[in-house]
C-alpha cells in the first residue's frame, strides 16, 4: 500500500506540473494540428487517390501513437534533469522500491502524453476520420498501452545517458529514425530488405500498427494499411516494454549508485 | 530506540574510488556517531565530505567499508537505513514547480506516513494540522500553498529542513547547508537548528568547510583529501592543535639561543624565535632570561589558524 501511494504521488506530480506549464499545453493543441489537419490534409489531397485508402485516418494513427510515445519517452527522461536539479535524491533517499520511483514517472508521463492525446482525437473527429464508437472505445486503452511503451523506452535510454544535455542530443538519434521506419507518414508495407530488420526492432512501429488494426478492421483496404494482427502487437508491446521497464532500471539505480 | 551514547552511526573503513578517478575521494574513514550527537564532518572543498554523506543516505555505492545507520547496512539493507534518516542536501532538492505544501505533501506520502490524496484538503486532518504548525514555524501562514519559486534561499532551506524532519528520523544529515545564503539567512537557520535539537532527540550530521558552524557541534571530524586527520570535541581539537607560544629577538642571538637551550625550553628560529609555552606562563619565561629583548610577544592562534595549517595545502 505505501508503494502504491508513492507510485501515485509521483505519478501525480507530473500531472500537475503539466497542467501549471502553459507553454507546453499551447504547444499539445497546436501540434496535433500541424501534423494531422496540415500533413493529413495534403497527403490525402495528392496521395489518398492513388493509394486507394483514407490518407487522414493513416496520419491519424500514426501522429497518435507518435505523440504518446514520444511524449511518454521525453517526460521520463526529466528524471535526469530532476536529477541534475537534485530533485530525484529526495525521491531516491526514501524508503520506497526504486521500481516504485520509475514506474510512477511511467504512469505520470503517460498520463501527461494521454491529455496530448485529446486534442490529436479532437481533430481527427472534426477531419471526419471514420471513428465508430467502438473503436474508439479500444483506442483507449491501446493509447495507455502506447504510453506505457514510450515510457519504457525512455526508462531504457535514460539508463544509459549521463547528462540532460547527453539526452537533447542523443534523443533525436534514437527517435526520428523510428518515424519512418514505424511508418508515422509513410507506408511500410513493402520495405527494402536492408530496413526491414531496423523497422522490426523499431518499438513505436508496434503501437501505430495497433492503432491502424483498430481504426482499419473490418474495412478493404485492412491488409494493405496493417502489418500485424492487434493482438500479435500487443503481445510484442507488452514483451518490450517489460524488457525496458525491468533492464532499464535496474541499470539507471546502478548509474546512480555505482559512480 | 537505541540507548544515548550508542552509536547510530558507524563507519569502518570506508573507501570511495569513482570510476576513472587516479586516487581515492574517500580513503579509509572510521568514525562513530553517538544518538543525539551534534556531529560535524569538517573540510575544503574536495575533502571527501559529500561523497561520505552520499553513502551514508545509500545515495552511492562504497568501493569498500560498512556503515551502519541504527544497526541497518547501508549496503545490504538500504530501504531500512532511509526510513531513518532525513537529508538537507547541498543543492536545493524542493521541486520549484509546486507548492510549499504540496512539497511538504510529497515527502509525507514518499515516507509512508500519509495516503495519497491529489488535493490538500482531501489529506487526513493531522496532516493538515501538521503542515499548518509548519506554516506558523516558519512565518509562512498561508504563503505556505504558494509556489516555492516565490520563496527566498533561506526560506526554501527551513522547508526543506521541515520537510527532511517530517518523518522523524533518528538522524538528520545537513550538507553544507548554508551554501548559497546570505549572513541574516545562515543565522535564522541555525537558530532554527538548535530549537530543532532543544525540542527533539535527533542526531544531526553536519557537513561545512565554515569552522564558525562546526564549532558548535559535540563533535569535529576534520576531512582532508579523503582521510581523517582529526577527531574530538572543539575543546580536545582546541587543546590538541592551538600552542601558544612567544615570539621573542634580541640583538645578541647567540646569547639568546645559548640562554634558551640553558633552560630547558622547546623553541624554533622562525626568524625571531618562536619558544613553546607548553603549560608554562609567558611571564615565567620572560622571567628567566636575562638577555636584553628586542622583540616580544604572545602568539596565541585561533582554531581557524590550526584548521587552515592542517588543511592548508588543500586550500590552495
Amino acid at each position: 500500500m505505501k508503494e502504491l501511494n508513492a507510485i501515485l504521488t509521483v505519478a501525480s506530480r507530473d500531472v500537475t506540473k503539466l497542467l501549471r506549464d502553459r507553454t507546453r499545453l499551447v504547444f499539445t493543441l497546436v501540434f496535433p494540428f500541424i501534423f494531422v489537419g496540415l500533413m493529413g490534409g495534403t497527403l490525402q489531397s495528392n496521395l489518398g487517390r492513388a493509394a486507394g485508402f483514407n490518407f487522414i485516418g493513416f496520419i491519424f494513427t500514426g501522429v497518435l501513437g507518435m505523440t504518446l510515445f514520444q511524449s511518454a519517452a521525453q517526460g521520463i527522461i526529466s528524471l535526469i534533469d530532476d536529477r541534475e536539479n537534485d530533485f530525484s535524491q529526495e525521491m531516491f533517499v526514501s524508503p520506497i522500491s526504486r521500481y516504485s520511483i520509475v514506474f510512477g514517472k511511467v504512469l505520470g508521463e503517460s498520463g501527461v502524453s494521454l491529455f496530448q492525446a485529446v486534442p490529436t482525437f479532437l481533430l481527427a473527429f472534426a477531419l471526419r476520420v471514420p471513428i465508430t464508437l467502438p473503436v474508439f472505445l479500444a483506442l483507449i486503452p491501446a493509447s495507455v498501452f502506447a504510453c506505457f511503451l514510450g515510457a519504457g523506452f525512455g526508462v531504457a535510454v535514460m539508463s544509459v545517458i549521463n547528462s540532460q544535455r547527453a539526452a537533447q542530443q542523443i534523443f533525436p538519434f534514437v527517435l526520428f529514425p523510428q518515424f519512418f521506419l514505424a511508418g508515422i507518414f509513410n507506408p511500410i508495407k513493402v520495405l527494402p530488405w536492408y530496413l526491414v530488420p531496423f523497422s522490426l526492432v523499431s518499438p513505436l512501429r508496434y503501437p501505430v500498427d495497433l492503432f491502424r488494426g483498430l481504426l482499419y478492421a473490418g474495412r478493404p483496404e485492412y491488409s494493405r494499411v496493417v502489418l500485424l494482427d492487434p493482438l500479435t502487437n500487443l503481445a510484442v508491446m507488452g514483451a518490450m516494454f517489460a524488457l525496458f521497464l525491468i533492464f532499464g532500471t535496474w541499470f539507471f539505480v546502478r548509474q546512480e549508485t555505482n559512480r | 530506540m537505541a540507548p544515548v551514547n550508542m552509536p547510530v552511526i558507524e563507519v569502518r573503513d570506508l573507501v570511495k574510488r569513482y570510476r576513472k578517478a587516479d586516487r581515492n575521494a574517500v580513503d579509509g574513514v572510521s568514525f562513530e556517531v553517538r544518538q543525539g550527537e551534534f556531529f560535524a564532518l569538517l573540510g575544503p572543498n574536495g575533502a571527501g565530505k559529500t561523497t561520505t554523506i552520499s553513502i551514508l543516505t545509500t545515495t552511492l555505492a562504497p568501493t569498500s567499508g560498512r556503515v551502519l545507520i541504527g544497526g541497518a547496512d547501508a549496503i545490504l539493507d538500504s530501504a531500512a537505513v532511509r526510513a531513518q534518516v532525513g537529508i538537507i542536501f547541498q543543492k536545493p532538492s524542493i521541486d520549484l514547480n509546486l507548492s510549499g505544501e504540496e512539497n511538504v505533501r510529497f515527502h509525507a506520502i514518499l515516507y509512508g506516513l500519509y495516503p495519497y490524496r491529489p488535493l490538500y484538503r482531501m489529506m487526513p486532518p493531522e496532516y493538515r494540522r501538521q503542515v499548518s504548525d509548519l506554516a506558523g514555524l516558519l512565518g509562512l501562514g498561508r504563503d505556505i500553498f504558494k509556489p516555492v519559486k516565490k520563496m527566498s534561499g533561506g526560506m526554501t532551506r527551513k522547508l526543506e529542513i521541515i520537510r527532511g524532519l517530517m518523518h522523524r528520523p533518528r538522524v538528520l544529515f545537513l550538507d553544507e547547508p548554508t551554501a548559497g545564503l546570505d549572513a541574516a539567512s545562515r543565522r535564522s537557520l541555525w537558530d532554527y537548528l538548535k530549537e530543532v535539537r532543544n525540542a527533539s532527540e535527533t542526531t544531526i550530521f553536519l557537513t561545512t568547510h565554515y569552522l564558525d558552524e562546526a564549532e558548535v557541534a559535540d563533535r569535529i571530524c576534520i576531512l582532508d583529501k579523503g582521510k581523517v586527520v582529526k577527531l574530538g570535541s572543539p575543546e580536545e581539537l582546541k587543546a590538541e592543535l592551538l600552542q601558544e607560544y612567544l615570539v621573542i629577538d634580541a640583538r645578541d642571538r647567540t646569547r639568546l639561543r645559548r640562554e634558551l637551550e640553558r633552560r630547558g625550553l622547546q623553541f624554533r628560529e622562525a626568524g625571531p624565535f618562536q619558544v613553546l609555552l607548553d603549560g608554562h606562563s609567558a611571564q615565567d619565561v620572560i622571567r628567566s632570561l636575562d638577555t636584553e629583548l628586542s622583540v616580544l610577544r604572545i602568539h596565541a592562534p585561533s582554531l581557524e589558524d590550526a584548521y587552515l595549517k592542517i588543511v592548508g595545502g588543500a586550500l590552495e
